[in-house]
């Protein structure tokens, strides 16, 4: 079995990183992390600046018994994963914000969802007497165990994600910022939520797929604040990488 | 079925070939499967300064918004300037009743104007030397100027006192060349000097722009010199007329259907006393 010390660091960072890139799980790794960090900052500037970070974190957990769900009944976990944050989603942006009862209902939702859903994931693993792989694996994975067909499936959630967002985006700021004149100058204003929130499940969904990295970033892009924490997720990740490739790994001898 | 209690429609200003700024006809709207108030009629002239009165709950600010189509009617028929109301009309600002923004809310004052311009539109809202239309960033800066905000313009909205947000707002109102404004309680948790100075900024609009002004208020008497007509909303009814004739003990006591007492103060001030809430502020101790 090979360990890392086959592969030491050197202190020639050109030499490492050449080295590094070598593997294909490292270049898979690399592309999916760069493409969700993207995402995670143009999808976490609007989390922000409408202050759904609950929300946010609650899409982040309905994907685990959508996940669970699916392994029941034998369809791929990403299908549960994409159904439940859109259903999440969903419930969240038709009863959640209704105009002037402003965020409080909306708390009220995510937190019902959110103990609902935990309930049903696990009554979903319970229910699953094989054992579960694909919902550890969705629980604990690894952001060194992508595959090619992640990193499509990422590459087309990122994009279909960026280009709704660029499409709503004026509107979104508009709604977000001053709802009110936004719905007297013509604004769907209940629709832009909605639609925000299901791209935020698409977004999540992604992200989720890979929780060990990726979930801590998507948090952190919207705790810090707003744009700035877009070029800091960008820094931050490659650096992370390495780090977590040059330290020895809890592995079996 | 209620109807309004008077209807003195008179305005010396405002000529016989005025055109209609504000049309009502037997309109009345609902929230929640009750009435707020209606059989309401009403007519506001090009170029006159409204002021909108009445205690909390009594449909102020539903009546601006049915004035902006966002609440519909139930009943009767609402126009500005001949035209049916409808959601996204250029030729009506508005300024909602509301909190301040968030202080670390990082968008800057004269962005917010442009949205009111161009905010319902699709797409990415792009910086100004990528965008490269020319017009509409001198029709923000032109309004800006008019308000008298170029000074922060380019600061966070959030960074501003309130009396800089209320301009800021006043601005974004008026940026789509607004020939009316609706603007609820824009002197709100203002203190007396900016009470004053947006107040004279809305007459000096109103009177050198000839926008037709329609403005809620808790107290009438910082905007009381400037105010052609009053509507009064209370108990489901509205009543308009001249200041003089709706801010009476008889008219108003009719219209709460209680009895109500309107006292002059030595400095012209006016304060309504008797009713469940009181109109002003001031000098408020005693029930009639």
């Amino acid at each position: 079995m090979t360990t890392t010390s086959d592969y030491s660091l050197t202190w020639d960072l050109l030499a490492d990183l050449q080295l590094l890139l070598r593997f294909h799980f490292m270049q898979n790794a690399f592309v999916v992390g760069t493409l969700v960090a993207i995402l995670a900052g143009a999808v976490g500037y609007f989390v922000v600046l409408r202050g759904q970070s609950f929300v946010a974190h609650m899409l982040s957990q309905v994907g685990f018994p959508g996940a669970a769900a699916a392994v029941l009944l034998h369809f791929p976990p990403v299908i549960g994963l994409a159904a439940f944050c859109t259903a999440g989603a969903l419930a969240v942006g038709v009863v959640g914000r209704r105009l002037d009862a402003g965020n409080r209902m909306e708390s009220a939702v995510v937190a019902s969802v959110l103990a609902f859903s935990l309930g049903l994931g696990l009554l979903f693993f319970r229910l699953y007497a094989g054992s579960a792989q694909a919902v550890y694996a969705f629980l604990f994975g690894t952001i060194l165990g992508i595959t090619d067909r992640d990193v499509a499936v990422t590459v087309v959630t990122t994009v279909v994600c960026l280009v709704a967002l660029a499409a709503i985006a004026r509107p979104l700021v508009f709604a977000s910022v001053d709802p009110d004149v936004a719905e007297a100058r013509g604004v769907p204003v209940r629709a832009i939520s909605i639609a925000f929130l299901l791209v935020a499940a698409l977004a999540t969904g992604t992200v989720s797929a890979f929780p060990t990295a990726l979930e801590d970033r998507f948090h952190q892009s919207y705790r810090a604040h707003l744009a700035p924490g877009l070029g800091d997720i960008l820094k931050l990740r490659a650096p992370g990488l390495l780090g977590s490739k040059s330290t020895p790994s809890p592995e079996k001898h | 079925m209620r109807h309004s209690v008077a209807e003195p429609e008179s305005s010396e200003r405002a000529g016989p070939l005025a055109e209609e700024a504000v049309g009502l006809e037997r309109a009345g709207v609902t929230l929640g499967g009750r009435f707020v108030w209606r059989g309401v009629d009403l007519t506001v002239k090009t170029g006159e300064f409204v002021a909108i009165l009445g205690p909390n709950g009594a449909g102020k600010s539903t009546l601006l918004k049915a004035l902006l189509g966002v609440v519909p009617l139930a009943e009767g028929q609402a126009r500005i300037f001949g035209k049916p109301v409808r959601r996204g009309n250029d030729e009506v600002g508005y300024l909602p009743q509301r909190r301040r923004f968030d202080p670390d809310l990082r968008i800057r004052a004269v962005d917010l104007v442009r949205l009111g311009l161009d905010g319902a539109r699709w797409g990415v809202p792009l910086p100004s030397w990528l965008a490269g239309s020319r017009t509409k960033s001198q029709q923000v800066h032109s309004v800006i100027h008019l308000v008298g905000a170029d000074e922060y313009a380019h600061r966070p909205i959030g960074e501003l006192s309130g009396g800089e947000q209320q301009r800021v707002l006043i601005a974004q109102a008026l940026v789509t060349g607004a020939r009316m404004l609706a603007l609820d309680e824009p002197l709100d948790s203002l203190d007396l000097s900016n009470q004053q100075s947006i107040s004279a900024l809305v007459r000096d609009i109103c009177q050198q722009q000839g926008v037709t002004v329609l403005l809620v208020a808790h107290d009438v008497n910082p905007i009381l010199p400037f105010i052609d007509r009053v509507v009064y909303a209370a108990n489901g009814r509205v009543v308009s007329g001249r200041p003089e004739d709706v801010i009476q003990t008889e008219t108003l006591s009719r219209l709460y259907g209680a009895p109500v007492e309107v006292l002059r103060t030595s400095d012209g001030r006016v304060v309504v006393v008797g009713q469940h809430e009181p109109v002003t502020y001031h000098t408020h101790d005693h029930d009639v």
